[in-house]
C-alpha cells in the first residue's frame, strides 16, 4: 500500500488511488484535517473519465516517490494523478500553489454572470463555496461577459449556459447513465457550450441526474424553479420502492411545511450523489405520502444550509495547523502576535 | 555549402512522382531496412543519430520509440503529425508538396522499426491539396509494391491512411490529434497514460512530426553515426526552417544545426539580412516561443555567439533565451509594433483554445481583450502588470501546452519590450495609427529587463 503525505499528514491508501481520493480519506479519518482536501469542480467519483478540466484541484507534488524523489515541475490535477509510495504533496502549505488556485478561481468567475440573487443554485452552489474560500472580493475583469439565452431541454430541465463552467459532468452523465445520447459540447474555447445539438429534448429515465451533478446553476430543475431559496426548505431523507431497477429510491425531500418542493439524490460530504435516482422519483412524486420519511438530512458541507460551515472557519484555531487559503487569518494572527 | 539531406533532390524534375523519386535514390532505406536489418537495428541507428523531434518539443526520437509498449496481440500504430498549424511554420507543407515520397518512405521504414502494420498521416484541414498529393504518392507506392502485403518478400505488411483534419490548431497536440483521428472532439487527453502506452484506439502509438519521419530516411541510408556528425552536441543533423517576416529572402531552408544565428539571418545563402531597415526582434521557432530582441538573438547573455541549436537558442532560460520550437522563424524590423504582434498572437490562441480547461479557456480571451485595448490606445499602465499576472496564471496550470504557448509570447514581449507597451499608454493618439511605427520607429531603451 503506497503511503502519501499531504500537507504533512500521512495516510496509506490502496494502489491506484488518486491524490484527491487520498486527501478525502484523510478528511474522512479526522474532520480536523479536512483542509488538506483540494476543491473539485469537475471530478465526480461515480462518473468515469471525469476530472482534470477545471484545474481547481491542482496540487504541488514536492516529492514524486521514494524511488524517484524529484518534484513534479508543474502543478498536477490531483483528481487524475495516482499516488506513488512516498509521495509528498503540498496543498494549502504552498503559497505559490494557493496563488495559482486563486488564479484558476478568478478565471472561472470572469465569464460567470454572478446572478446568485436570481439563481436557484444559490446556497448549494459549489462555485459560491469555491470563490468564498479561494477567491478575491473584486474582479479585475472589465469586459462584457459571455452570455447565452437560457434554453429548455425537455419539460423538466432548464439550461442556463451563461452560468456553466464547462465541467463536463453532465456530458459524462449523458454518456454513462442514459441511453441514446443527444447531449454534448459544441464550439470551442470560451464560446464552447453544452448543447443538445438541435435543441432536442432530453427524454430519458435518468436525465435529471444532470441537475444534481451540475456544480453551478447551469442545469436547474424546472419543477422547482423560483419556488423557494434552498435555505428556506427543510431537507429530509426519504425512500420509496421504485419500480425502476436502476434507481435506488433513496432521496432527499426538500420540504416547506408538508409540501415537497423538490426531490434530489443524496449528496455525501464531498457534494457527490451517493446513488443516482430516476426521473419518476425526482419529478413526479411530489407528495409526501408517496415516501417513507427517515428523518432530517444533515447537510455537512458546501451549503449555507449548514450554517456551521461558515462558522467553522471563525472557530478554527488560528494557524495552529495551516489554515486553508484564508489570508486574513494570517493577518489577524500577525496583529495578535504584535 | 553544406550537404542537404532532405532537400538534396528537391529541385530535380519529376521528384514528386514515384519514377523521379526512385531515379534519385528513393526507397533505398526501405530496401536496406527490410532486406538487411532487423527492426531493432533500425531503432538502434535512430538512437545513434541523436535525432530529436522536429515538431517543437525536441524530444529524442530514438527514446520515444523505445518507450513504445509492445504487449502481445495488440496492434501498434505510427501516426504522423502533419497538422502543421503554428503561425510562422510552413516547412512540412513544403516538404510534402514537393517531395511527398520521402514521407511515405520514412513511414514505411519507421513502421518496420516499430512493428506497426498501419500508419496514419493526420493532415491539417487547410492542407487538403497536400492530402491529395500524399494520397497520390501512396497510391503509386502501393501499385509498385512498396506498400501492402509482404513488402519486398520480407513478410512485413504495411499500409498508410491519410486523414484530413477540420482545421483546429489544437489537433496538432498529439493526444488531441489521436482523439480527432478516432472521430471525436479534438480535446487533449490527460497524461499519463502517454500515447506510447495507450494511444490511438487505446493501442500503443508513436506520434511524430513529418520532418522527423522524413529524417529517418537519410539516417537509415547513411547510418546514424554519419547523421550525428552534422550538428553540435545534442543537436544533430539538419533542420528545416521556414523563414518569414522582414527578411530579404523568405523561404524554407535546410540548415545544419550549429550554424550561427548571425549566419542564418544575415548571410545571402539563407535569410539575406533585413529588408532595408533595422532588425528589432526575432521569433525563431513559431509563434509560441518567446520573442527576443535582435541583439539577444545574435549573442547569448554571456556574450557568445548564439547558434541555431536546441541548446544555444534556449540559453539564458525564459528570461533571456528562446526556443528552437518547430522552426517557424520570423523577424521584425523597426517599423513593426510589438504590441500589435503580441495582440495578434493572443487573438490566435484565444480563437484556438479548445475550451476544456478553465485557465486557458478564460485566460486566453482575457489576454486578447486587454491587448486589444492597449493596441488601440485605450489601455492603462496597470494593464501591463495585469497581462503579466494573467499569463502567469495560465502557464503551467493547463492540461496541454497550448496554455503555455499562449502565455510565453505575452510574457516575453512584456519582458523585453515593456517600454513599448508603456509607449502605447503614454502616446494613445499616435498608436491608433497602425502605420505610426513605420514613420517613427520606436527606439527601445538600452537595458533589457530580466524579470
Amino acid at each position: 500500500m503506497p503511503k502519501v503525505t499531504i500537507d504533512g499528514i500521512s495516510i496509506e491508501v490502496p494502489d491506484g488511488t488518486t491524490i484527491l481520493q487520498a486527501a478525502r480519506m484523510i478528511g474522512e479519518r479526522d474532520k480536523a484535517d479536512r483542509h488538506v482536501v483540494p476543491p473539485a469542480m469537475c471530478y465526480y467519483t461515480s462518473l468515469k473519465t471525469s476530472g482534470g478540466y477545471c484545474r481547481t484541484c491542482i496540487v504541488k507534488v514536492t516529492k514524486g516517490s521514494d524511488k524517484d524523489p524529484r518534484p513534479m515541475p508543474k502543478p498536477v490535477a490531483s483528481c487524475r494523478t495516482a499516488v506513488m509510495d512516498g509521495m509528498e504533496v503540498a496543498n494549502t502549505t504552498d503559497p505559490t500553489l494557493i496563488d495559482a488556485r486563486n488564479g484558476v478561481v478568478e478565471m472561472l468567475l470572469i465569464n460567470h454572470p454572478l446572478d446568485c440573487p436570481i439563481c436557484d443554485q444559490a446556497g448549494e452552489c459549489h462555485l459560491q463555496d469555491l470563490s468564498y474560500e479561494n477567491g478575491k472580493a473584486a474582479s479585475r475583469y472589465e469586459f462584457e461577459r459571455r452570455t447565452f439565452d437560457p434554453i429548455d431541454i425537455g419539460d423538466t430541465i432548464k439550461l442556463h449556459m451563461t452560468r456553466c463552467i464547462l465541467c463536463y459532468r453532465c456530458v459524462k452523465v449523458a454518456e454513462q447513465l442514459t441511453d441514446g445520447r443527444v447531449h454534448g459540447v459544441i464550439n470551442r474555447g470560451d464560446v464552447a457550450e453544452i448543447s443538445t445539438y438541435i435543441s432536442q429534448a432530453i427524454e430519458n429515465d435518468f436525465s435529471g441526474n444532470m441537475i444534481d451533478v451540475c456544480p453551478v446553476g447551469a442545469l436547474t430543475d424546472k419543477t422547482f424553479r423560483f419556488a423557494s431559496r434552498v435555505w428556506f426548505t427543510k431537507p429530509v431523507d426519504a425512500h420509496r420502492n421504485c419500480e425502476n431497477p436502476k434507481c435506488s429510491g433513496n432521496v432527499v425531500l426538500w420540504l416547506k411545511g408538508n409540501e415537497v418542493l423538490r426531490v434530489t439524490g443524496r449528496k455525501d460530504q464531498w457534494g457527490e450523489v451517493e446513488s443516482f435516482i430516476c426521473n419518476t422519483c425526482r419529478f413526479d412524486k411530489k407528495d409526501v405520502h408517496a415516501w417513507t420519511v427517515e428523518g432530517p438530512r444533515k447537510i455537512d458541507r458546501h451549503s449555507v444550509i449548514s450554517q456551521g460551515h461558515y462558522q467553522l472557519k471563525r472557530e478554527q484555531p488560528l494557524l495552529a495547523s495551516p489554515a486553508p487559503n484564508v489570508p486574513e487569518l494570517a493577518k489577524r494572527k500577525e496583529l495578535k502576535d504584535r | 555549402m553544406a550537404r542537404k539531406l532532405l532537400f538534396e533532390h528537391i529541385d530535380k524534375p519529376g521528384i514528386r512522382g514515384l519514377e523521379g523519386y526512385r531515379a534519385n535514390g528513393g526507397y533505398r532505406s526501405v530496401e536496406k531496412a527490410l532486406r538487411t536489418m532487423s527492426p531493432d537495428a533500425v531503432l538502434e541507428e535512430v538512437k545513434k543519430s541523436g535525432l530529436r523531434g522536429r515538431g517543437g518539443a525536441g524530444f529524442p526520437t530514438g527514446m520515444k520509440w523505445s518507450f513504445l509498449a509492445k504487449p502481445e496481440g495488440v496492434p501498434r500504430y505510427l501516426v504522423v503529425n502533419a497538422d502543421e498549424s503554428e503561425p510562422g511554420t510552413f516547412k512540412d507543407r513544403y516538404l510534402m508538396e514537393r517531395i511527398p515520397h520521402i514521407l511515405v518512405e520514412g513511414m514505411i521504414t519507421s513502421s518496420f522499426a516499430l512493428g506497426a502494420k498501419t500508419s496514419y498521416v493526420y493532415v491539417r484541414g487547410e492542407y487538403f491539396y497536400v492530402a491529395r498529393i500524399l494520397e497520390q504518392a501512396i497510391a503509386e507506392a502501393r501499385a509498385a509494391g512498396w506498400l501492402g502485403k509482404n513488402i519486398l518478400g520480407s513478410g512485413f505488411d504495411h499500409d498508410i491512411h491519410v486523414q484530413v483534419g477540420a482545421g483546429a490548431y489544437i489537433c496538432g497536440e498529439e493526444t488531441a490529434l489521436l482523439e480527432s483521428l478516432e472521430g471525436k472532439r479534438g480535446n487533449p487527453r490527460i497524461k499519463p497514460p502517454f500515447p506510447a502506452v495507450k494511444g490511438l484506439y487505446d493501442c500503443p502509438t508513436v506520434v511524430n512530426n513529418v520532418e522527423t519521419i522524413a529524417a529517418v530516411v537519410p539516417i537509415v541510408n547513411d547510418g546514424g553515426e554519419e547523421y550525428a556528425k552534422i550538428g553540435i552536441g545534442k543537436s544533430t543533423g539538419t533542420k528545416l526552417i521556414s523563414a518569414g517576416g522582414n527578411i530579404k529572402r523568405p523561404g524554407v531552408y535546410e540548415i545544419d544545426l550549429g550554424i550561427t544565428c548571425d549566419e542564418f539571418i544575415n548571410s545571402d545563402e539563407y535569410c539575406g539580412g533585413v529588408d532595408g531597415r533595422a532588425f528589432k526582434a526575432v521569433v525563431p521557432g513559431g509563434s509560441s516561443v518567446p520573442i527576443v530582441p535582435y541583439e539577444l538573438f545574435l549573442k547569448t547573455p554571456t556574450g557568445e555567439n548564439r547558434l541555431m541549436t536546441y541548446e544555444s537558442l534556449s540559453e539564458g532560460g525564459f528570461a533571456q533565451g528562446t526556443m528552437m520550437g518547430s522552426g517557424g522563424f520570423y523577424a521584425y524590423n523597426d517599423a513593426q509594433c510589438i504590441v500589435r504582434s503580441t495582440w495578434n498572437h493572443a487573438r490566435f490562441y484565444h480563437h484556438e483554445s479548445c475550451g476544456q480547461c478553465s485557465p486557458c479557456r478564460e485566460g486566453t480571451g482575457w489576454l486578447d481583450k486587454v491587448l486589444e485595448r492597449l493596441e488601440h490606445g485605450e489601455g492603462r499602465m496597470e494593464d501591463i502588470d495585469l497581462l503579466w499576472d494573467i499569463q502567469r496564471k495560465i502557464e503551467g496550470n493547463t492540461i496541454c501546452p497550448l496554455g503555455d504557448a499562449a502565455a510565453w509570447p505575452v510574457a516575453s514581449a512584456i519582458r523585453h519590450f515593456r517600454d513599448e507597451f508603456e509607449y502605447h499608454v503614454t502616446h494613445r493618439e499616435k498608436v491608433k495609427d497602425p502605420k505610426h511605427f513605420a514613420r517613427e520607429p520606436f527606439r527601445k531603451s538600452a537595458k533589457f529587463a530580466t524579470a
